[in-house]
């Protein structure tokens, strides 16, 4: 039943959802609009906020002086490569936890879990050493792993709650139909589960996508994503403000198209189970 | 064909044995029903026979093959769930068809046993819909339908009907019913509600914490229950137990006498006692009886036109030919 909300509430409710939206919104919004300035515009003082002459020089200027496009491609790559490639690990992972849980799952999943607390710059050095000695360094494939494996506990700690809210019943009811297990997966869970593994898919797209430390630490030129894109703006011999805001719309712009379009997508996964 | 044996089969979990050492047969195109208390091991045993669980030990046949070791798909039992466990995903018609899919059968055959289940069942007009778009009895009659159409060596039904409300019980039960005697296959029913048992069961399997209590037809049940636990299980209202002087005097410790077997007047009769709550059914009347000096409680089944209020005195004679009299350890004394 609904509660029974007032006019005034309701308004002022409202107003705080915006104010805090807004809130939020607002460096994405600083940065698209200093990317329409001139870098003189950009740093005065006091901020000039929209009466400003738009300019599109950062995006040409950025467009001449580095390669948008393999940088990009570099990205889709990594992110969808090593989503994919988690998501194949995880189903089985996570449907075994969910189904067949053993005394040590709980361990299992918290122990996954802790490895997400272990600060990154942690293990740069040993997996440095790893993949120098692999050839791994600077290529897509060694980015895809390791962002792969950064990801996994998210992606089968999603699974795991999408599946657990699967009644048992009707696996077991799969399997007295003759259902082998492969089928029991094939037919029966992942299209039940699929709103929950595609808001798994699409948020650890989005993670691979904005992942920093690793992309940065582990690529040069070859291999290197929008992340060092951006991070080629910013250099020690002055900070060039629009051109930086310019690189950096255009390395979230993708990300922000795919998520606005499936963000219906998004909201049902996340509250997946939450209402029936 | 469908006949099941089970063979010193035993069931723990961990260190809690749930099914002690028990045999059974169940012969082919008998219904035959489980019932007992909640957690008796009922629901336990039938998944034992649908090969969800494995046995910690002994054997399960079926039509006297070993089917100990033999996956669930393979044993060629169709199971329906309390829940229903119907795919949300299918419609309906897929929903049927699942099992036959994957069996390999040719999707002509499928569909003549589709329209075929459909029809019997009443579903014709629904086989386009989801699941989620269906009422309880039309999802328990798609859960039924998945099960026949696979033309299974037996059914298996786990409490199919506790989802449902009364007037709808009763229905399904009847086409439970009237589908076992179309098809003359197998089926083991799995109930708490031992009026589902009483009316469906050809044989009843009555449990108790995993051992079989007693094994028989409904009638043998009422009318010569094995032990008290069997006597108060069986029958609704529940038998009235009666124990000391009054039981020395048929040569037992505690004897039974069902409401039903008792007459009841408002001038004479052996026993008396004082009315505490009437509940009128029409057809019957329930006199809840107090302060009678025989049990803590006691129930009688009156005619319906009998009109006792709460408070008032009556006297009750018990139709000698049908007491009950059981042993210190409640076993029956014939």
């Amino acid at each position: 039943m609904a509660r029974a909300v007032t006019k005034n509430r309701k308004i002022i409710n409202t107003a705080a959802a915006w104010a805090v939206g807004l809130l939020i919104f607002f460096p994405i919004l600083w940065t698209v609009l200093t990317s329409f300035k001139t870098e003189a515009t950009a740093i005065a003082d006091p901020p000039v906020f929209l009466a400003f002459d738009w300019t599109l020089e950062n995006y040409s200027v950025v467009m001449e002086r580095s390669d948008y496009m393999r940088f990009l491609w570099n990205s889709v790559i990594i992110a969808g490569g090593s989503t994919i490639l988690g998501i194949i690990i995880a189903v089985p992972a996570a449907w075994s936890m969910a189904f067949v849980p053993s005394k040590r799952t709980k361990d299992i999943l918290l122990w996954m879990l802790s490895t997400k607390m272990l600060p990154a710059v942690g293990v740069l050095y040993p997996i440095y050493l790893m993949f120098i000695e692999l050839g791994l360094l600077d290529t897509q494939f060694g980015l895809v792993i390791v962002l792969m494996l950064i990801n996994l506990p998210i992606i089968v700690w999603m699974l795991y709650t999408y599946f657990k809210e699967i009644p048992g019943e009707i696996l077991e009811a799969a399997r007295m139909d003759g259902a082998s297990l492969r089928e029991e997966v094939l037919y029966i869970l992942t299209p039940m589960a699929i709103p929950g593994i595609a808001s798994t898919l699409l948020l650890n797209v989005i993670l691979a996508w904005n992942e920093a430390f690793w992309t940065l630490n582990l690529t040069a030129a070859q291999a290197a994503p929008l992340t060092a894109f951006i991070a080629s703006y910013s250099s020690p011999e002055g900070l060039f403000y629009a051109k930086l805001s310019a690189a950096s719309t255009m390395a979230i712009a993708p990300i922000l198209v795919l998520g606005w379009f499936s963000q219906k997508q998004l909201v049902s996964g996340l509250t997946f189970g939450a209402v029936k | 064909m469908g006949q099941i044996q089970l063979n010193q089969v035993t069931k723990r979990f961990g260190s809690v044995e749930v099914i002690p050492p028990l045999d059974l047969t169940i012969e082919d195109g008998e219904f035959c029903v489980f019932v007992g208390p909640s957690g008796c091991g009922k629901s336990t045993l039938l998944r034992l026979i649908a090969g969800l669980e494995d046995v910690s030990s002994g054997h399960i046949s079926i039509d006297g093959v070993d089917a100990t070791e033999t996956p669930p798909a393979k044993r060629g039992l169709a199971m329906v769930f309390q829940s229903y466990a119907l795919y949300p995903h299918m419609s309906v018609r897929k929903n049927i068809a699942f099992p036959m899919r994957m069996a390999g059968i040719d999707e002509a055959e499928q569909n003549r046993r589709i329209e075929a289940a459909a029809k019997a069942l009443n579903l014709t007009d629904y086989l386009e819909r989801r699941p989620g778009q269906l009422s309880g009895g039309q999802r328990q009659r798609v859960a039924i339908g998945r099960a026949i159409v696979r033309e299974p060596a037996a059914f298996l039904f786990d409490e199919p009907l506790s989802n449902l409300d009364a007037a709808l019980r009763v229905g399904m039960r009847l086409e439970i019913s009237e589908l076992h005697e179309r098809l003359e296959t197998t089926m083991i029913y799995v109930t708490h509600d031992q009026v589902e048992a009483m009316t469906m069961a050809d044989k009843i399997v009555v449990l108790r914490a995993g051992v079989i209590e007693q094994v028989g037809s409904p009638l043998e049940l009422y009318h010569a229950p094995r032990n008290q636990f069997v006597a108060g299980f069986i029958g609704s209202p529940k038998m009235n137990f009666i124990e000391g002087p009054e039981a020395a005097k048929h040569g037992a410790h505690t004897i039974g006498i069902r409401p039903e077997h008792i007459a009841v007047s408002a001038e004479s009769g052996p026993w008396s006692g004082v009315v505490s709550v009437s509940e009128h059914l029409g057809s019957d009347t329930f006199l809840h009886v107090h302060d009678t000096g025989l049990a803590e409680s006691f129930t009688v089944r009156a005619d319906g036109e009998v009109n006792f209020r709460h408070g008032d005195r009556i006297y009750m004679t018990p139709r000698e030919d049908v007491i009950h009299k059981f042993d210190a350890k409640g076993l029956r004394i014939d």
